[in-house]
């Protein structure tokens, strides 16, 4: 078995609003060997009709993932560094409810493979000390992974949030966003 | 002791112990009282009453937990409506394509599919002959007067018989033989995948991954090994090739309610989840607010609001609505506007 050099002080930020929709990060996304080749990262217009807005979603990992929590064969777990990792490929009956319930809309389900597969942070690479690929590619640090006090030095008017508000719903995550300085939720709605 | 006692499921322990007396009935049943039973392969039957009772235990276990209970009762509940007949022949349908050929398997990759239709292929032909013997429910003969042709058994019933010597002969004879190269020839083809696969070598457990391979090679080469002796050595090793058998496959056995091999029995949800996704679709889909398209069963998204709640997430809003409303995508668009909207009351959108 491999040697496992997780760097738990390296950290992921995400930060929308610098997302320009290049696409770099799928392209890289696909170069992942624990996805098996598949683009898990979504790149999405947020409301095509009004602004050219685009908006970068990777796995939160939440630190109590709805995502496992629904699911009904065991298939989604947590490892010991807060990493919610891709379904168990033996287990995962393709039933969707991680897809209908992740509050980040991350997982997708591949349909003829019957299988839920999402961002699992590039395990093969941060596992070996390494950047996920997204954030190795992205041109403009809407997704940049590295330690606190990095960010904190390259972002001195923001500060990384992980706490968020879904309806009554508060969920805390691994992964920050970056918000204006003061804020400690975001508060979707 | 006690302490293990007193967490034990009461509800899932009485229906493991039903099943175990169930198949101690059986087996006193199909093998006449025990006339037809082999006691050589008593070892075998305590493991395989054990696995049935370990098997049950945690089938049942799994079943109350809230997400997978309500596919139960809804798979149950859409099989046994008016669509009785079309879906009984749909699950019927997808039972062969997805449990005994796994089809499903080839979109996550074709040498994956065939190394594991094959190990799957020789595990279940291997239990069809196995079980039955050890149950004793199936036996063979020589009649007096006539030692060339063998009869079988089935239930103490005469149900067929075949010449020695013959083609037939060799190919039932052998049957475990043809199942061990089918297993081996799988496990390989699968355990140079978690060689040579970067993505599986970052995740995979030696217990979880590499153990279950290792044992069923560990069955198959120890059962040839019992074939090469009785063939080529005389039967002057076969003690050592019984024992050894006899451990890897009790091992098997033993380990089946624990370990990966359980995923064997979950797979058959995947029948209920396409049911359910089937009857779903038919009684209506759900349409985005913010997509404004639709993107998943009506009835899949308010079960699943329940099934939240029950687990302790609340996702409801004030105004009687849910996050669970929107699809992923829309989800994904909401946290982008709150961004923004937070961004811009801020007066910077970067920094």
């Amino acid at each position: 078995m491999p040697v496992t050099d997780y760097h738990q002080e390296m950290a992921f930020f995400v930060d929308m609003q610098r997302c320009i929709g290049c696409h770099a990060c799928e392209m890289a996304c696909a170069e992942c060997e624990t996805n098996g080749q598949e683009s898990m990262i979504h790149v999405n217009y947020v409301n095509r009709a009004e602004s050219v807005q685009t908006t970068v979603q990777v796995c939160m990992h939440c630190e109590d993932p709805a995502c496992a929590n629904v699911c009904p064969a065991d298939a989604i777990h947590k490892d010991e560094f807060g990493v919610v990792h891709s379904a168990n490929t033996s287990r995962c009956i393709g039933c969707s409810n991680c897809v209908l319930a992740c509050p980040f809309g991350v997982p997708k389900k591949m349909e003829e493979a019957e299988l839920m597969m999402k961002c699992n942070m590039c395990y093969d690479r941060t596992s070996a000390g390494k950047k996920p690929m997204c954030a190795t590619v992205c041109p403009s640090q809407a997704l940049f992974y590295g330690t606190r006090e990095e960010i904190e030095r390259m972002r001195p008017d923001s500060v990384p949030v992980n706490s968020f508000k879904f309806g009554k719903e508060e969920v805390n995550t691994k992964v920050s966003i970056m918000m204006p300085k003061g804020t400690h939720q975001l508060i979707v709605g | 002791m006690n302490r293990l006692f007193r967490t034990l499921n009461k509800k899932a322990l009485i229906k493991a112990i039903i099943a175990a007396v169930l198949v101690i009935a059986l087996v006193l049943v199909g093998s006449r009282n025990l006339q037809n039973f082999d006691p050589a392969l008593i070892a075998y039957l305590i493991g395989t009453i054990f696995a049935v009772f370990g098997i049950a235990y945690r089938y049942s276990i799994w079943l109350q937990r809230p997400p997978t209970r309500l596919y139960w009762r809804r798979s149950m509940q859409f099989l046994f409506s008016r669509h009785f007949i079309p879906y009984f022949l749909r699950s019927l349908r997808l039972f062969f394509r997805n449990i005994m050929f796994q089809r499903f398997l080839v979109y996550r990759g074709r040498r994956r599919w065939i190394g594991h239709f094959l190990l799957a292929t020789g595990c279940m032909l291997a239990f069809a002959i196995t079980i039955p013997l050890t149950f004793g429910w199936i036996h063979f003969i020589l009649k007096p007067g006539d030692d060339t042709t063998y009869y079988a058994y089935l239930f103490g019933f005469e149900a067929g018989s075949f010449a020695l010597g013959s083609t037939l002969a060799f190919i039932a004879f052998h049957g475990l033989v043809w199942c061990s190269v089918l297993v081996t020839v799988g496990a390989v083809i699968m355990m140079k995948r978690r060689f040579t696969n970067g993505g599986l070598i970052a995740t995979q457990t030696f217990g979880n991954d590499w153990l279950p391979l290792i044992l069923l090679i560990a069955i198959s080469l120890t059962g040839l090994g019992i074939s090469y002796d009785y063939t080529f050595l005389g039967g002057k090793t076969y003690q050592f090739m019984a024992v050894t058998h006899a451990i890897t496959v009790i091992l098997f056995l033993v380990w089946l309610p624990f370990g990966k091999f359980f995923h064997i029995f979950q797979r058959l949800a995947q029948l209920g989840a396409n049911l359910y996704k089937k009857e779903g679709s038919r009684r209506g889909m759900a349409v985005c607010p913010h997509t404004k398209k639709e993107f998943a069963a009506q009835i899949h998204v308010d079960d699943l609001k329940k099934v939240t709640e029950k687990l302790g997430f609340n996702f409801g809003k004030e105004d009687g609505t849910s996050h669970l409303d929107l699809s992923p995508e829309g989800k994904r668009s909401a946290l982008a506007r709150a961004h923004f909207e937070a961004r811009k009351e801020s007066g910077h959108f970067f920094g």
